[in-house]
Protein backbone atom coordinates (compact mmCIF):
# COMPACT_ATOMS: atom_id res chain seq x y z
CA UNK A 1 0.00 0.00 0.00
CA UNK A 2 1.33 3.38 -0.94
CA UNK A 3 1.50 6.04 1.70
CA UNK A 4 -0.55 8.38 -0.46
CA UNK A 5 -3.45 5.93 -0.05
CA UNK A 6 -3.13 6.36 3.70
CA UNK A 7 -3.66 10.07 3.41
CA UNK A 8 -7.12 9.93 1.88
CA UNK A 9 -8.78 13.17 0.93
CA UNK A 10 -11.31 12.73 3.78
CA UNK A 11 -8.45 12.64 6.29
CA UNK A 12 -6.70 15.68 4.82
CA UNK A 13 -10.00 17.59 4.73
CA UNK A 14 -10.70 16.93 8.41
CA UNK A 15 -7.07 17.81 9.24
CA UNK A 16 -7.25 21.14 7.41
CA UNK A 17 -10.52 22.13 9.06
CA UNK A 18 -11.27 20.21 12.23
CA UNK A 19 -14.92 19.77 13.23
CA UNK A 20 -16.09 20.76 16.73
CA UNK A 21 -12.62 22.04 17.64
CA UNK A 22 -12.14 24.27 20.70
CA UNK A 23 -12.96 23.76 24.39
CA UNK A 24 -16.53 24.65 25.39
CA UNK A 25 -18.76 24.89 28.44
CA UNK A 26 -20.62 23.18 29.95
CA UNK A 27 -18.93 19.82 30.51
CA UNK A 28 -18.92 17.09 33.14
CA UNK A 29 -15.48 15.66 32.48
CA UNK A 30 -12.20 16.85 30.96
CA UNK A 31 -9.23 14.62 30.15
CA UNK A 32 -5.72 15.19 28.85
CA UNK A 33 -4.21 12.42 26.77
CA UNK A 34 -0.67 12.32 25.43
CA UNK A 35 1.20 10.10 23.02
CA UNK A 36 4.56 10.09 24.82
CA UNK A 37 6.58 8.94 21.84
CA UNK A 38 5.74 11.95 19.69
CA UNK A 39 4.24 14.44 22.14
CA UNK A 40 0.82 14.62 20.48
CA UNK A 41 -1.70 15.92 22.99
CA UNK A 42 -5.44 16.35 23.32
CA UNK A 43 -7.50 18.08 25.97
CA UNK A 44 -11.06 16.83 25.60
CA UNK A 45 -14.36 17.63 27.32
CA UNK A 46 -17.61 15.70 27.28
CA UNK A 47 -21.01 17.19 28.04
CA UNK A 48 -23.83 14.74 28.72
CA UNK A 49 -27.56 15.38 28.80
CA UNK A 50 -29.06 12.23 30.26
CA UNK A 51 -27.65 9.39 28.19
CA UNK A 52 -26.97 11.59 25.20
CA UNK A 53 -23.53 12.91 24.30
CA UNK A 54 -24.55 16.53 23.92
CA UNK A 55 -21.10 17.91 23.11
CA UNK A 56 -17.48 16.86 22.71
CA UNK A 57 -15.06 19.76 22.60
CA UNK A 58 -11.28 19.63 22.38
CA UNK A 59 -7.95 21.35 21.89
CA UNK A 60 -5.29 19.22 20.31
CA UNK A 61 -1.86 19.27 18.80
CA UNK A 62 -0.57 16.53 16.59
CA UNK A 63 -0.21 14.89 13.22
CA UNK A 64 -2.82 14.77 10.47
CA UNK A 65 -3.95 11.27 11.48
CA UNK A 66 -4.55 12.12 15.14
CA UNK A 67 -6.23 15.43 14.36
CA UNK A 68 -8.46 14.09 11.61
CA UNK A 69 -9.42 11.03 13.64
CA UNK A 70 -10.49 13.17 16.59
CA UNK A 71 -12.49 15.40 14.26
CA UNK A 72 -14.29 12.43 12.69
CA UNK A 73 -14.98 10.94 16.13
CA UNK A 74 -16.80 14.08 17.28
CA UNK A 75 -18.99 13.99 14.17
CA UNK A 76 -19.93 10.40 14.96
CA UNK A 77 -20.68 10.63 18.67
CA UNK A 78 -22.21 14.07 19.26
CA UNK A 79 -25.99 13.98 19.49
CA UNK A 80 -26.14 10.23 19.95
CA UNK A 81 -26.71 7.91 22.85
CA UNK A 82 -23.50 7.29 24.81
CA UNK A 83 -23.79 3.51 24.26
CA UNK A 84 -23.72 4.17 20.50
CA UNK A 85 -20.50 6.21 20.88
CA UNK A 86 -18.79 3.57 23.01
CA UNK A 87 -19.86 0.90 20.51
CA UNK A 88 -18.26 2.89 17.70
CA UNK A 89 -15.11 3.20 19.80
CA UNK A 90 -14.95 -0.60 20.02
CA UNK A 91 -15.50 -0.94 16.27
CA UNK A 92 -12.87 1.66 15.49
CA UNK A 93 -10.42 -0.03 17.87
CA UNK A 94 -11.06 -3.42 16.25
CA UNK A 95 -10.44 -1.91 12.82
CA UNK A 96 -7.19 -0.32 14.05
CA UNK A 97 -5.96 -3.57 15.56
CA UNK A 98 -6.90 -5.57 12.47
CA UNK A 99 -3.67 -4.95 10.53
CA UNK A 100 -5.79 -3.83 7.59
CA UNK A 101 -7.69 -7.15 7.38
CA UNK A 102 -10.99 -5.92 8.85
CA UNK A 103 -13.73 -4.66 6.56
CA UNK A 104 -15.31 -1.75 8.44
CA UNK A 105 -19.04 -1.01 8.41
CA UNK A 106 -19.31 2.22 6.44
CA UNK A 107 -22.92 2.79 7.52
CA UNK A 108 -21.78 3.02 11.10
CA UNK A 109 -18.24 4.44 10.93
CA UNK A 110 -18.94 6.84 8.02
CA UNK A 111 -15.82 9.02 7.49
CA UNK A 112 -14.06 6.79 10.02
CA UNK A 113 -13.59 4.08 7.38
CA UNK A 114 -10.99 6.33 5.76
CA UNK A 115 -8.68 5.28 8.58
CA UNK A 116 -8.79 1.58 7.63
CA UNK A 117 -5.45 2.03 5.86
CA UNK A 118 -3.83 3.37 9.04
CA UNK A 119 -4.09 -0.11 10.54
CA UNK A 120 -1.41 -1.24 8.10
CA UNK A 121 1.08 1.16 9.67
CA UNK A 122 1.59 0.03 13.29
CA UNK A 123 3.46 3.22 14.19
CA UNK A 124 0.41 5.30 13.31
CA UNK A 125 -2.31 3.31 15.07
CA UNK A 126 -1.70 5.20 18.31
CA UNK A 127 -2.16 8.47 16.42
CA UNK A 128 -5.58 7.40 15.15
CA UNK A 129 -6.67 6.24 18.60
CA UNK A 130 -5.61 9.33 20.57
CA UNK A 131 -8.92 11.23 20.40
CA UNK A 132 -11.07 8.09 20.63
CA UNK A 133 -9.27 6.95 23.79
CA UNK A 134 -9.70 10.39 25.30
CA UNK A 135 -13.44 10.26 24.53
CA UNK A 136 -13.83 6.84 26.14
CA UNK A 137 -11.91 7.98 29.21
CA UNK A 138 -13.95 11.18 29.53
CA UNK A 139 -17.21 9.25 29.26
CA UNK A 140 -16.05 6.84 31.98
CA UNK A 141 -15.34 9.82 34.22
CA UNK A 142 -18.77 11.35 33.69
CA UNK A 143 -20.30 7.98 34.55
CA UNK A 144 -18.21 7.46 37.70
CA UNK A 145 -18.91 11.07 38.73
CA UNK A 146 -22.68 10.62 38.40
CA UNK A 147 -22.85 7.19 40.07
CA UNK B 1 41.64 -7.54 50.00
CA UNK B 2 40.23 -9.91 47.42
CA UNK B 3 39.35 -13.35 48.70
CA UNK B 4 39.02 -16.61 46.83
CA UNK B 5 36.27 -16.46 44.30
CA UNK B 6 36.66 -12.73 43.91
CA UNK B 7 37.42 -11.06 40.62
CA UNK B 8 40.36 -12.48 38.76
CA UNK B 9 40.71 -9.83 36.12
CA UNK B 10 43.94 -8.55 34.72
CA UNK B 11 43.15 -5.68 37.03
CA UNK B 12 45.16 -2.81 35.66
CA UNK B 13 45.90 -2.13 32.07
CA UNK B 14 48.20 0.78 31.48
CA UNK B 15 46.97 2.30 28.28
CA UNK B 16 50.01 4.40 27.39
CA UNK B 17 51.47 1.75 25.04
CA UNK B 18 48.12 1.10 23.46
CA UNK B 19 47.61 4.82 22.95
CA UNK B 20 50.97 5.04 21.25
CA UNK B 21 49.82 2.24 18.96
CA UNK B 22 46.74 4.15 17.86
CA UNK B 23 48.91 7.20 17.23
CA UNK B 24 50.96 5.13 14.82
CA UNK B 25 47.74 4.24 13.01
CA UNK B 26 46.77 7.87 12.74
CA UNK B 27 50.06 8.74 11.06
CA UNK B 28 49.07 6.85 7.95
CA UNK B 29 45.48 7.82 7.32
CA UNK B 30 43.69 5.76 4.73
CA UNK B 31 41.84 8.03 2.29
CA UNK B 32 38.20 8.35 3.41
CA UNK B 33 36.13 6.40 0.91
CA UNK B 34 32.44 6.51 1.73
CA UNK B 35 31.55 3.82 -0.82
CA UNK B 36 34.11 1.43 0.68
CA UNK B 37 32.71 2.17 4.13
CA UNK B 38 29.16 1.53 2.95
CA UNK B 39 30.25 -1.89 1.73
CA UNK B 40 31.01 -2.77 5.37
CA UNK B 41 27.34 -2.18 6.31
CA UNK B 42 25.16 -4.85 4.65
CA UNK B 43 21.92 -3.19 5.77
CA UNK B 44 22.64 -0.20 3.54
CA UNK B 45 21.93 -2.43 0.52
CA UNK B 46 18.37 -2.98 1.74
CA UNK B 47 15.37 -1.97 -0.28
CA UNK B 48 12.36 -0.44 1.50
CA UNK B 49 9.14 -0.91 -0.44
CA UNK B 50 10.99 -0.78 -3.76
CA UNK B 51 13.27 2.14 -2.86
CA UNK B 52 16.86 1.86 -1.66
CA UNK B 53 17.15 2.51 2.07
CA UNK B 54 18.38 6.01 2.91
CA UNK B 55 19.17 5.85 6.61
CA UNK B 56 19.28 9.34 8.13
CA UNK B 57 18.56 8.34 11.74
CA UNK B 58 22.02 7.56 13.08
CA UNK B 59 21.71 9.93 16.04
CA UNK B 60 18.92 7.61 17.14
CA UNK B 61 20.86 4.41 16.50
CA UNK B 62 23.68 3.80 14.06
CA UNK B 63 23.94 0.84 11.69
CA UNK B 64 26.51 -1.91 12.32
CA UNK B 65 29.44 -2.96 10.17
CA UNK B 66 29.91 -6.65 9.47
CA UNK B 67 33.01 -6.84 11.74
CA UNK B 68 30.96 -5.89 14.80
CA UNK B 69 28.28 -8.49 14.13
CA UNK B 70 30.94 -11.11 13.40
CA UNK B 71 32.83 -10.34 16.61
CA UNK B 72 29.63 -10.94 18.61
CA UNK B 73 28.87 -14.11 16.65
CA UNK B 74 32.41 -15.43 17.14
CA UNK B 75 32.21 -14.75 20.85
CA UNK B 76 28.92 -16.61 21.28
CA UNK B 77 29.89 -19.48 18.99
CA UNK B 78 33.45 -20.05 20.23
CA UNK B 79 34.24 -18.34 23.54
CA UNK B 80 31.01 -18.00 25.49
CA UNK B 81 31.03 -18.38 29.29
CA UNK B 82 30.45 -16.15 32.27
CA UNK B 83 33.23 -13.80 33.26
CA UNK B 84 35.35 -13.60 36.39
CA UNK B 85 34.03 -16.70 38.09
CA UNK B 86 34.35 -19.72 35.85
CA UNK B 87 37.54 -21.71 36.42
CA UNK B 88 37.80 -23.14 32.92
CA UNK B 89 39.20 -22.25 29.53
CA UNK B 90 36.07 -20.62 28.19
CA UNK B 91 35.66 -18.64 31.40
CA UNK B 92 39.19 -17.35 31.03
CA UNK B 93 38.67 -16.49 27.37
CA UNK B 94 35.40 -14.68 28.06
CA UNK B 95 37.00 -12.76 30.93
CA UNK B 96 39.94 -11.81 28.78
CA UNK B 97 37.64 -10.68 25.99
CA UNK B 98 35.50 -8.62 28.37
CA UNK B 99 38.43 -6.97 30.13
CA UNK B 100 40.18 -6.56 26.77
CA UNK B 101 37.10 -4.68 25.57
CA UNK B 102 37.37 -2.41 28.59
CA UNK B 103 40.99 -1.64 27.68
CA UNK B 104 40.01 -1.02 24.05
CA UNK B 105 37.28 1.43 25.06
CA UNK B 106 39.63 3.15 27.48
CA UNK B 107 42.13 3.60 24.70
CA UNK B 108 39.41 4.88 22.35
CA UNK B 109 38.59 7.79 24.66
CA UNK B 110 42.16 8.17 25.97
CA UNK B 111 41.43 7.13 29.56
CA UNK B 112 44.45 6.90 31.84
CA UNK B 113 43.65 3.30 32.71
CA UNK B 114 41.03 0.72 31.90
CA UNK B 115 39.87 0.86 35.53
CA UNK B 116 38.26 4.18 34.67
CA UNK B 117 35.86 2.45 32.28
CA UNK B 118 32.59 1.13 33.74
CA UNK B 119 30.26 -0.89 31.51
CA UNK B 120 26.55 -0.17 31.91
CA UNK B 121 23.55 -1.23 29.86
CA UNK B 122 23.25 2.15 28.12
CA UNK B 123 23.96 5.87 28.57
CA UNK B 124 20.77 6.32 30.58
CA UNK B 125 21.96 3.80 33.14
CA UNK B 126 25.37 5.50 33.23
CA UNK B 127 23.70 8.85 33.96
CA UNK B 128 21.45 7.29 36.60
CA UNK B 129 24.56 5.77 38.15
CA UNK B 130 26.07 9.28 38.33
CA UNK B 131 22.94 10.78 39.86
CA UNK B 132 22.56 7.98 42.40
CA UNK B 133 26.18 7.84 43.56
CA UNK B 134 26.96 11.57 43.47
CA UNK B 135 23.62 12.19 45.12
CA UNK B 136 24.58 10.23 48.23
CA UNK B 137 26.35 13.32 49.58
CA UNK B 138 23.77 15.96 48.56
CA UNK B 139 21.91 18.00 51.19
CA UNK B 140 18.75 20.11 50.96
CA UNK B 141 19.55 23.43 49.28
CA UNK B 142 22.48 22.07 47.27
CA UNK B 143 22.14 22.82 43.58
CA UNK B 144 22.34 20.66 40.49
CA UNK B 145 22.79 22.44 37.15
CA UNK B 146 21.77 20.93 33.81
CA UNK B 147 20.66 22.58 30.56
CA UNK B 148 17.39 22.97 28.70
CA UNK B 149 18.91 21.20 25.68
CA UNK B 150 19.36 17.88 27.50
CA UNK B 151 17.98 14.54 26.44
CA UNK B 152 15.37 13.30 28.94
CA UNK B 153 17.96 10.83 30.24
CA UNK B 154 20.05 13.76 31.48
CA UNK B 155 17.01 15.49 33.01
CA UNK B 156 14.87 12.90 34.75
CA UNK B 157 17.62 11.24 36.88
CA UNK B 158 18.46 14.68 38.28
CA UNK B 159 14.80 15.51 38.92
CA UNK B 160 14.47 12.26 40.83
CA UNK B 161 17.65 13.05 42.77
CA UNK B 162 16.40 16.54 43.63
CA UNK B 163 13.12 15.05 44.87
CA UNK B 164 14.98 12.51 47.02
CA UNK B 165 17.44 14.92 48.58
CA UNK B 166 15.79 18.34 48.63
CA UNK B 167 18.46 19.64 46.27
CA UNK B 168 17.44 22.33 43.77
CA UNK B 169 17.55 21.63 40.03
CA UNK B 170 18.55 24.60 37.85
CA UNK B 171 19.49 24.83 34.18
CA UNK B 172 21.34 26.71 31.47
CA UNK B 173 19.02 28.32 28.91
CA UNK B 174 19.96 28.35 25.23
CA UNK B 175 20.21 31.32 22.88
CA UNK B 176 17.87 31.56 19.91
CA UNK B 177 20.76 30.20 17.82
CA UNK B 178 20.76 27.08 19.97
CA UNK B 179 23.97 27.69 21.92
CA UNK B 180 24.20 27.42 25.71
CA UNK B 181 23.49 30.92 27.06
CA UNK B 182 26.58 31.35 29.20
CA UNK B 183 26.09 35.14 29.52
CA UNK B 184 22.63 34.71 31.00
CA UNK B 185 23.98 32.00 33.30
CA UNK B 186 26.73 34.35 34.50
CA UNK B 187 24.26 37.19 35.03
CA UNK B 188 21.93 35.08 37.15
CA UNK B 189 24.73 33.34 39.07
CA UNK B 190 23.59 29.95 37.84
CA UNK B 191 26.79 28.18 38.87
CA UNK B 192 27.62 29.25 42.41
CA UNK B 193 28.97 28.02 45.74
CA UNK B 194 25.81 25.92 46.26
CA UNK B 195 26.35 24.06 42.97
CA UNK B 196 27.49 20.49 43.61
CA UNK B 197 26.87 18.88 40.24
CA UNK B 198 26.83 20.20 36.68
CA UNK B 199 25.62 17.79 33.99
CA UNK B 200 25.43 18.76 30.32
CA UNK B 201 25.49 17.21 26.87
CA UNK B 202 28.67 17.41 24.86
CA UNK B 203 26.69 17.46 21.60
CA UNK B 204 22.93 18.16 21.46
CA UNK B 205 20.90 15.30 19.99
CA UNK B 206 18.40 17.79 18.56
CA UNK B 207 20.28 20.95 17.66
CA UNK B 208 23.63 19.37 16.88
CA UNK B 209 25.32 22.07 18.97
CA UNK B 210 28.76 21.18 20.33
CA UNK B 211 28.99 22.63 23.82
CA UNK B 212 32.17 24.22 25.23
CA UNK B 213 32.87 21.53 27.82
CA UNK B 214 36.21 22.88 29.06
CA UNK B 215 34.63 26.28 29.68
CA UNK B 216 31.79 24.67 31.63
CA UNK B 217 34.30 22.52 33.50
CA UNK B 218 36.17 25.66 34.55
CA UNK B 219 32.91 27.23 35.80
CA UNK B 220 31.96 24.13 37.75
CA UNK B 221 35.37 23.31 39.15
CA UNK B 222 35.86 26.90 40.33
CA UNK B 223 33.04 26.25 42.84
CA UNK B 224 34.02 22.66 43.59
CA UNK B 225 31.22 21.05 41.55
CA UNK B 226 31.52 17.71 39.77
CA UNK B 227 31.06 17.84 35.98
CA UNK B 228 29.10 15.04 34.33
CA UNK B 229 29.02 14.99 30.53
CA UNK B 230 26.49 13.14 28.40
CA UNK B 231 28.67 12.32 25.41
CA UNK B 232 26.21 9.98 23.68
CA UNK B 233 26.19 12.10 20.51
CA UNK B 234 29.85 13.13 20.80
CA UNK B 235 31.79 9.89 21.08
CA UNK B 236 30.42 8.56 17.76
CA UNK B 237 31.41 11.68 15.83
CA UNK B 238 34.37 13.32 17.58
CA UNK B 239 37.75 12.15 18.85
CA UNK B 240 36.83 12.47 22.54
CA UNK B 241 39.81 12.74 24.85
CA UNK B 242 38.59 12.33 28.42
CA UNK B 243 42.04 13.13 29.83
CA UNK B 244 41.84 16.68 28.43
CA UNK B 245 38.10 17.27 28.38
CA UNK B 246 37.78 18.65 31.89
CA UNK B 247 34.86 16.38 32.79
CA UNK B 248 34.84 14.19 35.88
CA UNK B 249 32.35 11.64 34.57
CA UNK B 250 31.44 10.93 30.93
CA UNK B 251 28.53 8.76 29.77
CA UNK B 252 27.97 7.34 26.32
CA UNK B 253 26.29 4.43 24.60
CA UNK B 254 27.43 1.65 22.29
CA UNK B 255 24.69 1.50 19.71
CA UNK B 256 25.20 5.03 18.40
CA UNK B 257 28.89 4.32 17.62
CA UNK B 258 28.32 1.35 15.30
CA UNK B 259 28.31 -0.99 18.31
CA UNK B 260 25.55 -3.21 19.67
CA UNK B 261 22.58 -2.25 21.83
CA UNK B 262 22.57 -3.28 25.48
CA UNK B 263 25.86 -1.68 26.45
CA UNK B 264 26.92 1.79 27.54
CA UNK B 265 30.00 3.24 29.15
CA UNK B 266 30.64 5.46 32.11
CA UNK B 267 34.13 6.86 32.24
CA UNK B 268 35.18 8.46 35.51
CA UNK B 269 38.34 9.94 36.98
CA UNK B 270 39.67 7.05 39.03
CA UNK B 271 40.09 9.03 42.23
CA UNK B 272 36.45 10.11 41.98
CA UNK B 273 35.15 6.60 41.17
CA UNK B 274 37.15 5.30 44.12
CA UNK B 275 35.15 7.39 46.60
CA UNK B 276 31.69 6.88 45.08
CA UNK B 277 29.36 4.42 46.80
CA UNK B 278 27.96 1.39 44.93
CA UNK B 279 24.96 1.81 42.62
CA UNK B 280 23.27 -1.56 42.09
CA UNK B 281 24.02 -4.42 44.47
CA UNK B 282 24.68 -8.01 43.44
CA UNK B 283 27.33 -10.42 42.31
CA UNK B 284 30.64 -9.14 40.94
CA UNK B 285 30.49 -5.80 42.68
CA UNK B 286 31.42 -7.22 46.08
CA UNK B 287 34.56 -8.04 48.00
CA UNK B 288 33.26 -9.96 51.05
CA UNK B 289 29.60 -10.63 51.78
CA UNK B 290 28.42 -11.68 55.25
CA UNK B 291 24.87 -11.66 56.51
CA UNK B 292 25.80 -8.69 58.66
CA UNK B 293 27.12 -6.61 55.78
CA UNK B 294 29.37 -6.47 52.74
CA UNK B 295 32.43 -4.74 51.42
CA UNK B 296 32.69 -3.72 47.81
CA UNK B 297 35.07 -4.26 44.95
CA UNK B 298 37.16 -1.34 43.74
CA UNK B 299 36.14 0.45 40.53
CA UNK B 300 35.19 -0.37 37.88
CA UNK B 301 33.66 -3.64 39.16
CA UNK B 302 32.01 -1.92 42.12
CA UNK B 303 29.54 -0.47 39.61
CA UNK B 304 28.92 -3.64 37.61
CA UNK B 305 26.53 -5.81 39.60
CA UNK B 306 25.55 -9.12 38.05
CA UNK B 307 26.61 -10.74 34.81
CA UNK B 308 27.65 -7.85 32.57
CA UNK B 309 26.89 -7.43 28.84
CA UNK B 310 29.82 -9.62 27.78
CA UNK B 311 29.13 -10.25 24.10
CA UNK B 312 28.04 -6.64 23.77
CA UNK B 313 31.37 -5.49 25.19
CA UNK B 314 33.16 -7.65 22.62
CA UNK B 315 31.03 -6.07 19.89
CA UNK B 316 31.64 -2.57 21.21
CA UNK B 317 35.39 -3.16 21.25
CA UNK B 318 35.18 -4.21 17.61
CA UNK B 319 33.22 -1.03 16.90
CA UNK B 320 35.84 1.15 18.57
CA UNK B 321 38.54 -0.64 16.62
CA UNK B 322 36.63 -0.15 13.38
CA UNK B 323 36.16 3.58 13.97
CA UNK B 324 39.81 3.98 15.03
CA UNK B 325 41.04 2.24 11.90
CA UNK B 326 39.12 4.71 9.74
CA UNK B 327 40.20 7.56 12.02
CA UNK B 328 37.89 9.64 14.17
CA UNK B 329 39.29 12.86 12.67
CA UNK B 330 38.33 11.65 9.20
CA UNK B 331 34.85 10.72 10.42
CA UNK B 332 34.46 14.19 11.97
CA UNK B 333 35.58 15.80 8.70
CA UNK B 334 33.12 13.71 6.68
CA UNK B 335 30.24 14.55 9.01
CA UNK B 336 31.14 18.21 8.77
CA UNK B 337 31.12 18.05 4.98
CA UNK B 338 27.78 16.22 4.84
CA UNK B 339 26.19 18.50 7.45
CA UNK B 340 27.33 21.64 5.61
CA UNK B 341 25.94 20.22 2.37
CA UNK B 342 22.63 19.35 4.05
CA UNK B 343 22.27 22.75 5.75
CA UNK B 344 22.85 24.44 2.40
CA UNK B 345 20.21 22.28 0.73
CA UNK B 346 17.69 22.73 3.53
CA UNK B 347 18.12 26.52 3.49
CA UNK B 348 16.82 26.47 -0.08
CA UNK B 349 13.48 24.92 0.93
CA UNK B 350 10.55 27.25 1.42
CA UNK B 351 8.78 26.72 4.74
CA UNK B 352 11.71 24.89 6.32
CA UNK B 353 13.22 26.22 9.53
CA UNK B 354 16.28 24.66 11.14
CA UNK B 355 16.29 24.51 14.96
CA UNK B 356 19.69 25.49 16.27
CA UNK B 357 22.86 26.47 14.44
CA UNK B 358 22.15 26.74 10.70
CA UNK B 359 25.82 27.17 9.85
CA UNK B 360 28.20 24.20 10.01
CA UNK B 361 30.22 25.69 12.87
CA UNK B 362 30.70 23.89 16.21
CA UNK B 363 27.88 21.51 15.43
CA UNK B 364 27.55 17.81 14.84
CA UNK B 365 25.68 15.82 12.24
CA UNK B 366 22.10 16.08 13.49
CA UNK B 367 19.77 18.63 11.89
CA UNK B 368 16.26 19.17 13.25
CA UNK B 369 13.72 21.33 11.49
CA UNK B 370 10.10 22.25 11.09
CA UNK B 371 8.33 22.31 7.73
CA UNK B 372 5.23 24.02 6.38
CA UNK B 373 3.24 23.72 3.19
CA UNK B 374 3.90 26.36 0.49
CA UNK B 375 0.97 28.37 1.93
CA UNK B 376 2.44 28.27 5.43
CA UNK B 377 0.46 25.48 7.12
CA UNK B 378 2.67 23.50 9.52
CA UNK B 379 3.22 19.86 8.59
CA UNK B 380 3.52 17.58 11.59
CA UNK B 381 6.85 15.68 11.83
CA UNK B 382 4.96 12.37 11.95
CA UNK B 383 3.49 13.17 8.58
CA UNK B 384 6.86 14.35 7.23
CA UNK B 385 8.64 11.21 8.39
CA UNK B 386 5.87 8.95 7.10
CA UNK B 387 5.99 10.50 3.64
CA UNK B 388 9.79 10.26 3.62
CA UNK B 389 9.60 6.65 4.80
CA UNK B 390 7.44 5.82 1.81
CA UNK B 391 10.45 6.87 -0.29
CA UNK B 392 12.85 4.73 1.74
CA UNK B 393 14.16 7.69 3.74
CA UNK B 394 14.42 7.03 7.49
CA UNK B 395 14.36 10.14 9.70
CA UNK B 396 12.97 10.75 13.18
CA UNK B 397 9.88 12.81 13.89
CA UNK B 398 8.80 13.90 17.36
CA UNK B 399 10.46 15.56 20.32
CA UNK B 400 13.54 13.30 20.21
CA UNK B 401 13.40 12.80 24.00
CA UNK B 402 14.00 16.53 24.43
CA UNK B 403 10.58 18.02 25.10
CA UNK B 404 11.79 20.99 27.19
CA UNK B 405 14.07 22.08 24.37
CA UNK B 406 11.19 22.01 21.89
CA UNK B 407 9.11 24.05 24.32
CA UNK B 408 11.99 26.54 24.56
CA UNK B 409 11.81 26.98 20.78
CA UNK B 410 8.03 27.21 20.84
CA UNK B 411 7.43 24.09 18.78
CA UNK B 412 5.76 20.85 19.77
CA UNK B 413 8.05 18.61 17.79
CA UNK B 414 10.44 18.51 14.86
CA UNK B 415 11.82 16.26 12.15
CA UNK B 416 15.43 15.24 12.54
CA UNK B 417 17.85 14.00 9.90
CA UNK B 418 21.14 12.73 11.30
CA UNK B 419 24.23 11.62 9.44
CA UNK B 420 27.20 9.38 9.98
CA UNK B 421 30.31 8.03 8.33
CA UNK B 422 28.28 6.16 5.72
CA UNK B 423 26.03 9.08 4.64
CA UNK B 424 26.45 10.32 1.08
CA UNK B 425 25.65 13.60 -0.66
CA UNK B 426 23.29 11.70 -2.94
CA UNK B 427 21.28 10.71 0.15
CA UNK B 428 21.04 14.36 1.15
CA UNK B 429 19.78 15.18 -2.35
CA UNK B 430 17.09 12.51 -1.93
CA UNK B 431 16.10 14.01 1.43
CA UNK B 432 15.72 17.49 -0.06
CA UNK B 433 13.66 16.11 -2.94
CA UNK B 434 11.53 14.12 -0.49
CA UNK B 435 10.88 17.21 1.61
CA UNK B 436 9.86 19.21 -1.47
CA UNK B 437 7.43 16.46 -2.35
CA UNK B 438 6.09 16.31 1.21
CA UNK B 439 5.49 20.04 1.31
CA UNK B 440 3.65 19.97 -1.99
CA UNK B 441 1.63 16.88 -1.00
CA UNK B 442 0.27 18.37 2.19
CA UNK B 443 -0.21 21.69 0.47
CA UNK B 444 -2.73 19.94 -1.75
CA UNK B 445 -0.54 20.40 -4.83
CA UNK B 446 -0.06 16.70 -5.60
Amino acid sequence: MKVEDLYQEIILDHYRSKHHSGLREPYEAEVHHVNPTCGDEVWLRVHMVGDTVSDVSYESMGCSISQASTSVMTDLVIGHDVAHGLGLYEEFLTMMQGKGQIEPDEDRLEDGVAFAGVAKFPARVKCALLGWSAFKDAVARTQSASS
Amino acid sequence: MVLDGGPEYPVTTDLSDAAAGSLALAEEPIAFDVEAIRADFPILERMVDGSPLIYLDSANSSQKPRVVVEAIEDHYLNHNANVARAMHVLGAEATEAFEGARAQLGQFINARSSEEVVFTKNASEALNLCAYTLGASLRPGDEIVISVMEHHSNIVPWQLLAQRTGAVLRWFDVTDEGRLDLDKAAAEGLVNERTKIVSVAYVSNVLGTINPISQIAALGHAVGATLVVDASQAVPQLAVNVADLGADLVAFTGHKMVGPTGIGVLWGRYDLLAVLPPFLGGGEMIEVVTMAGSTYAPPPHRFEAGTPPIAQAVGLAAAAQYLSAIGMDQITAHEHDITAYALEGLRGLRGLKVLGPDQPVARGGAVSFTLTTPDGQPIHPHDVSHLLDSRGIAVRGGHHCARPLHERFGVQSSTRASFYLYTTRAEIDALIEGLEYTSAFFGGLR
